[in-house]
């Protein structure tokens, strides 16, 4: 399987991505933002970072890049593209996931390991994972996640929440809100789910060394669907 | 000309910035202060020499880019 990550000018989780798709058998590429074409890929990734110093909104100026233009073809065709922290900030900036990740509630830069629960139904991100509660990594500023309420039921009636906010338990309340997302939403898929954007960093727990080994089953559930 | 835009956070989208301003104004005896909300400010020079096709111009440049219409207004001045 062939995977490409996009490289923007502050981008800083890109070569962590790299290395999380070679270790699970992804033949990744490195995509500079100024090319205007993807190398042929099954999944395009837009990694983590300050893209641009975060400069006018986060995400907002990489979202006029060259490149972009390749990855919103390339996922209107159906392709696998999945946003991290920064990328999921400039998948919104593209308009390709709905919604928008306001400052945090606390104004505070969060950075720690957090417990979600993923959608496993009808996609290829999340679907086959036995574990119900993931520990991943969050750290952002500007992960805040904010749509309408009308967005929030289309999104919710057609199952594009992708991964919310729990505690070790797997409870979704308040208090496991780490920064003032509604509905402890933590990642959207699209409308067809070939699209996912969220705040935590499975690309940072990937091995039993590290802080948690659970971005692991992320990447295998994902290659097992792949091939 | 210099076409001036002010985008703001729409009612009702929680501005955690301009609540923690009201907060620190409270705490320096302005006890008036009931809200703050924050936003930006744009000054954009522009070659066009007629106001109208300029401002039509930056409410294109608004929708595009300078403001995020989900939770975001803007007001060309």
């Amino acid at each position: 399987m062939k995977s490409s990550v996009i490289i923007f000018p502050g981008s800083n989780c890109d070569r962590d991505m790299d290395v999380a798709l070679k270790k699970f058998g992804f033949k990744n590429k490195m995509v500079w933002h100024n090319d205007n074409v993807i190398p042929k890929s099954d999944l395009v990734v837009l990694p983590g970072g300050f893209s641009y110093g975060d400069y006018l909104r986060c995400g907002s100026i990489a979202a006029k890049s060259n490149i972009i233009n390749s990855v919103i073809e390339f996922a209107n065709k159906g392709g696998l593209v999945i946003g991290i922290c920064n990328g999921f900030q400039i998948l919104i900036e593209t308009g390709l996931v709905t919604g928008a990740l306001l400052r945090n509630k606390y104004l505070k830069f969060i950075c720690k390991n957090i417990f979600v629960k993923a959608n496993k139904t009808h996609n290829k991100y999340f679907n086959k994972i036995k574990k119900d509660i993931l520990e991943l990594h969050i750290a952002h500023n500007d992960g805040n996640y904010f749509c309408s309420q009308d967005d929030l039921k289309s999104m919710q009636d057609n199952d594009q929440i992708a991964v919310r906010y729990c505690d070790s338990n797997g409870e979704i309340s308040e208090n496991s809100n780490p920064n003032g997302s509604i509905q402890n939403i933590a990642g959207v898929f699209n409308e067809k789910k070939n699209i996912l954007g969220m705040m935590p960093h499975p690309e940072r727990v990937i091995d039993n060394c590290l802080s948690s080994n659970d971005g692991s089953y992320f990447f295998e559930n994902l290659l097992s669907n792949m091939k | 000309m210099k076409i001036k835009v002010i985008v703001t956070p729409k009612n009702g989208v929680l501005d955690p910035q301009g609540k923690a301003i009201q907060q620190t104004l409270n705490s320096m005896n302005f006890i008036d202060v009931s809200e703050v909300r924050q936003g930006k400010y744009f000054e954009i020079e522009t070659d066009l020499k007629d106001e109208k096709d300029a401002k039509k111009n930056v409410e294109d440049m608004c929708k595009k880019l300078l403001a995020n219409l989900v939770i975001e207004d803007y007001k060309i001045l």
